[in-house]
């Protein structure tokens, strides 16, 4: 028996109580494990919170739309019933050009006062149905814990030969197409489809918000159709604003946890994995308070769980320089501003206000606002992605004030004169863009915010300050993400899990990872 | 009309047309090869264009060609005599070098000078690199499977494939995976700290190609560049002595040598079709040729927009044509020099400057070459490859003069500005001549003639569309059973009797004959002939 023996023990520990983590945590508690949620923070949500940002203004501090999360994971653990209320729902996305036109993408197909040419109006609804079968195909995927190459077990052959029928049932035409253009840059595929620049830089940038791409990366397919595939599985709940913002949603999954009989910890940071008999036996909290657990689940990101938390002494070398060239520095800033007034987009309507607004009137700019940051500048000209919560959800400010959040591409972790210089200049700049398309919107700003990638890993220890924990690119996707190795959700430390978006299949509010972590730790104890 | 028929027609005699005919020709087939220029080889040409210098005006130097293709049509005995050269060097814009060697111990010894942590790195890198290389040498030579198929030829192949991912182990299919789809900076990064060793390896990663060292894709074609071999050392370059015309001189005389016929200054008008099947071509002078196969080495957009009526191709398979992308990004400078420059970065006299020279100090410099192109201009501060092949091949230059081969990364086939003209050329060597200069205080001074040569001029010449050195960008979209359509991967086309025999087609391009090689054996099966060795 070793020593200190702690006063408590769990089946599961579970670190981080963001979305995931609490996901996680609420399938195991509801499979009968006893489980322990630790959040650092003084509240449950990590990166998905709702923040108040300037007095009386409060705002979803990363992620502004719940577009992701499956129908099933929201039913499984009865979210709604957990107090989870949506604002609204299915919302219009709005392509702002700077002459004041712009296309309106709705369930329905497109409006909107710019013209489009005839071929553009008749190849949207084809390219959407075709994308759709390959989202729906790519969203199997996302529900499957990665099958490992190369072994010999019948279990990961079967997955393998499981997936090679999938793509094969899409028939000949489409497993083509999709064999093409799945490494291919979104790029070259909209100018393969359409004409109008509107057009397809609002498609391009669904293909890059939060990656470290442009759209003439090879890879932003796969990017886009990853958005796609959780989407569709989101079902008619997605693209939706969770009342009170996205810390509703970990609010509702903190109950859901705690009703399945989790319980949870906030302001009680990890400082160790520990680790006996080479294999993980417990945390030790910053506190020194030490708490033992059969299974360790970690939804921080790898490089904090696997290098920090365990540390490199207990895994071999070929597997720590896997895990250091991860990739994990995030290329997205999000802005915050708080307004006395509702803002005017020119030729927006209410309706589209309560949408999403996007500032990427075509590929090239999004191409040259990436361009910066590949020399560690943050863009002239951002691509940007607006929501106005206020508009559905008037609470979130004082009355007759307004918040805008935007996603910011692109914003640089290592910004060559550094962040503290660059915060407000870079805020500054993308408030003159803004104002292109909103006249008169400085005027309105009482207060304003803006979450560099360096800002979101100090606020939510999120290393590099990447949404996906660590890049969606194919080399760290799949059976890859986060590396070989660890792509099953175990380490190569017994007892020792991730279920973070660090991965499969990776970030944004989605929750899958959680779900399939939870999974597979339940089959392995089984 | 012509009276004579032939078995098969080669469009085009560049070295994938002659490898191509070559085959035939052994296998007895009467084959007739037609070249629109008035001399065979295409853009593998020794050209005397400046007095008695001659210039390997497009291609220059010799890798990449298959060994076994060299011995099956039996190259050396024809007069093809690849000299190996030791090694190369990237000048940086503070004075300082980094030379690279053949001698595994010396270039590690020349690394460490920049990081000993990278000399260590180096062991890895080499090893890892070599590992694809001979994953991937094998599948060159073969017909790549399809995927869709249900063939039993198909599915033993893909099975095949699998066997051999399989027998990798875990960690190697991983690393496979991973170099299929990753940037090369990102690729690099994973090894070595120093910017200079790093942007040295990178240079392989863009050349001929449309993307920047950070795209996702770019260490796949690293690799296409070490895929070479010459007397069996895995990823060595040469020079084709007497310059790269030598290659199609050789594989020419052995076509004659089997029977095989070439007319020059017979650029084809159209193929001609009948009823869903080739059947022939028209001249421009509007001969008729018949014949029962017709292989084009041309690139898949002019053999099918160009060369086929419209109407007689299906309308889904005419857009994927036109979606194939082809993309210039690639210039060329031949220079006649009075002596040999100096370039005070290297030591005098060290093998190194027998090799290819680059200058460049970072990754940055590249990708930054790279957005130029995107924005539609040559890079203000390209990647330079240049050699002086007439240092080890004396046949080159006249006595104590020297030809220097610079290839240019990045030049647009369109300009932003507009078409190219007399100017823009002339302002575009200047850049690249700049560029030297600031590494060569000499170099200017000795310069006696310069061919410029932009994506578009290679276009006008040699036909290759956009003037792009592989017929097709290697990227995954058109790769394996991907290039050039999806569907018509294995050399044939929708047209009966007509195949693809050009670069445009697995494995790609480089003066490699993989693409001629596989076409011709496609051809023989379809015919039902064995395939000589």
């Amino acid at each position: 028996m070793s020593a200190v023996q702690p006063a408590t023990s769990y089946d599961c520990i579970v670190i981080g109580g963001g979305h995931n983590g609490l996901v996680c945590a609420a399938y195991l508690a509801r499979a009968g494990r006893s489980v322990l949620v630790l959040e650092a923070a003084a509240q449950v949500g990590g990166a998905a919170v709702t923040h108040e940002f300037a007095p009386d203004y409060r705002v979803s501090a990363c992620a502004h739309i719940l577009h992701q999360m499956s129908a099933q994971l929201i039913d499984e653990l009865a979210l709604e019933a957990h107090g989870l209320r949506f604002a609204t729902t299915q919302m219009p996305t709005s392509a702002l050009s700077p002459d004041g036109d712009s296309i309106l993408f709705g369930p329905t197909g497109l409006s909107g006062s710019a013209r489009l040419s005839p071929r553009d109006a008749d190849a949207y609804p084809r390219f959407i149905e075709r994308l759709d079968r390959f989202a729906r195909l790519l969203g199997s995927i996302l529900e499957q814990e990665p099958p490992r190459l190369g072994t010999t077990e019948w279990s990961d052959r079967a997955a393998l030969l499981g997936l090679g029928w999938r793509v094969r049932r899409l028939g000949r035409r489409d497993m083509r197409e999709l064999l093409r253009i799945g490494a291919m840059n979104v790029y070259d595929l909209l100018q393969e489809q359409f004409e109008s620049p509107l057009l397809q830089g609002a498609l391009g940038l669904d293909a890059v918000l939060g990656t470290n791409f442009g759209p003439r990366s090879p890879g932003t397919v796969l990017t886009l159709l990853y958005r796609l595939a959780a989407q569709s599985g989101a079902g008619p709940r997605a693209l939706s604003q969770p009342l009170g913002g996205m810390g509703a949603v970990c609010d509702a999954l903190a109950r859901a946890a705690a009703a399945a009989g989790a319980t949870i910890r906030t302001d009680a940071a990890v400082a160790r994995v520990l680790v006996e008999n080479d294999s993980a036996c417990g945390v030790l909290l910053e506190s020194g308070e030490r708490v033992a657990g059969q299974a360790v689940i970690s939804s921080a990101d790898p490089k904090t769980t696997l290098l920090q938390l365990l540390g490199a002494e207990h895994l071999d070398t070929g597997f720590v320089r896997k895990v250091s060239h991860l990739r994990t520095n995030g290329l997205t800033a999000k802005l915050h501003l708080a307004l006395d007034s509702a803002p005017k987009f020119t030729g927006q309507d209410a309706a589209a206000l309560g949408g999403r607004l996007l500032v990427a009137p075509s590929l090239d700019y999004i191409e040259r606002a990436f361009n910066h940051s590949k020399y560690g500048e943050y863009s002239a000209a951002p691509a940007i992605e607006i929501t106005v919560p206020t508009v559905r959800d008037p609470a979130l400010a004082p009355a007759g004030g307004h918040v805008i959040s935007a996603i910011v591409q692109y914003a640089p972790y290592a910004l060559h004169d550094g962040w503290e210089a660059g915060r407000e200049r870079m805020a500054d700049q993308v408030i003159e863009v803004l104002e292109r398309y909103a006249p008169g919107l400085r005027s309105q700003v009482r207060a304003c915010e803006l979450l560099t990638p360096l800002d979101i890993e100090r606020k939510f220890r999120i290393t590099g300050g990447h949404w996906h924990h660590a890049e969606l690119a194919f080399d760290q996707f799949f059976m890859l993400r986060p590396v070989p190795g660890a792509a099953q959700y175990r380490t190569p430390l017994p007892g020792l899990y991730l279920c973070g978006a660090g991965s499969h299949p990776g970030g944004g509010v989605m929750g899958t990872a959680g779900r399939n972590a939870a999974r597979h730790v339940l089959a392995k104890a089984s | 009309m012509s009276a004579t028929t032939h078995d098969a027609i080669v469009i085009g005699a560049g070295h994938n047309g002659l490898v191509a005919a070559c085959y035939l020709a052994r296998a007895g087939l009467k084959v007739l090869v037609l070249e629109r220029n008035d001399y065979v080889g295409g853009a593998a040409v020794s050209r005397q264009l400046y007095e008695n210098f001659t210039y390997s005006n497009c291609s220059y130097v010799c890798s990449l060609l298959r060994p076994e293709i060299m011995r099956a049509l039996e190259l050396p005995k024809y007069g093809l005599q690849i000299i190996p050269y030791d090694g190369g060097c990237t000048m940086m814009s503070d004075g300082g070098h980094l030379a690279i060697y053949d001698n595994h111990d010396a270039l590690r010894r020349e690394i460490a000078r920049h990081s000993p942590r990278d000399a260590e790195a180096y062991d890895r890198y080499s090893r890892d690199v070599m590992r694809q290389c001979k994953f991937i040498k094998p599948l060159l030579l073969r017909e790549p499977p399809d995927p869709t198929s249900f063939r039993p030829r198909d599915i033993a192949s893909l099975l095949d494939l699998g066997f051999r991912l399989n027998r990798l182990g875990s960690e190697r299919i991983y690393d496979t995976l991973r170099f299929w789809t990753m940037s090369a900076a990102d690729f690099l990064d994973e090894y070595f700290e120093s910017e200079i060793v790093k942007a040295h390896f990178a240079g392989s990663s863009i050349i001929g190609t449309a993307l920047g060292p950070r795209s996702p894709g770019t260490a796949y074609v690293l690799l296409h560049h070490y895929m070479g071999e010459i007397d069996d050392t895995v990823g060595a370059w040469g020079f084709a002595r007497g310059g790269m015309g030598a290659v199609s001189a050789a594989l020419a005389a052995s076509l004659q040598a089997s029977g095989g016929t070439i007319r020059t200054g017979a650029g084809i008008d159209r193929i001609l079709v009948r009823n869903g099947r080739a059947v022939g071509v028209v001249l421009h002078d509007g001969e008729e040729i018949r014949a029962s196969q017709v292989l084009s080495s041309m690139d898949v957009k002019r053999t099918f927009l160009e060369s086929v009526d419209e109407k007689e191709l299906p309308g889904e398979f005419v857009q994927q044509v036109r979606n194939f992308k082809i993309r210039g990004s690639s210039g060329k400078l031949n220079i006649a020099l009075d002596g040999l420059p100096v370039f005070p970065a290297i030591p005098a006299g060290a093998p190194c400057s027998r090799g290819d020279l680059h200058v460049t100090d970072t990754i940055e410099m590249m990708e930054r070459a790279y957005d130029d192109w995107k924005e539609g201009t040559w890079s203000r501060a390209p990647y330079i490859d240049m050699l002086i092949p007439s240092q080890i091949d004396p046949t080159m230059a006249p006595d104590g003069k020297q030809y220097m081969s610079v290839f240019v990364q990045y030049c647009p086939y369109e300009l932003a500005s507009g078409p190219w003209d007399a100017q823009k050329r002339q302002a575009f060597g200047d850049t690249v001549i700049d560029t030297i200069a600031r590494h060569s205080p000499n170099f200017k001074s000795l310069i006696l003639h310069a061919e410029v040569r932009t994506p578009w001029d290679i276009e006008r010449e040699v036909g290759l569309t956009e003037g792009n050195i592989f017929q097709g960008e290697l990227t995954m979209d058109q790769l394996l059973f991907n290039r050039p359509i999806p569907g018509y991967a294995q050399y044939r086309t929708p047209l009966q009797g007509l195949y693809l025999c050009g670069s445009s087609t697995h494995p790609g391009g480089g003066v490699m004959g993989a693409p001629g090689a596989n076409a011709a054996n496609a051809v023989l099966r379809d015919l039902g002939r064995t395939v000589p060795r």
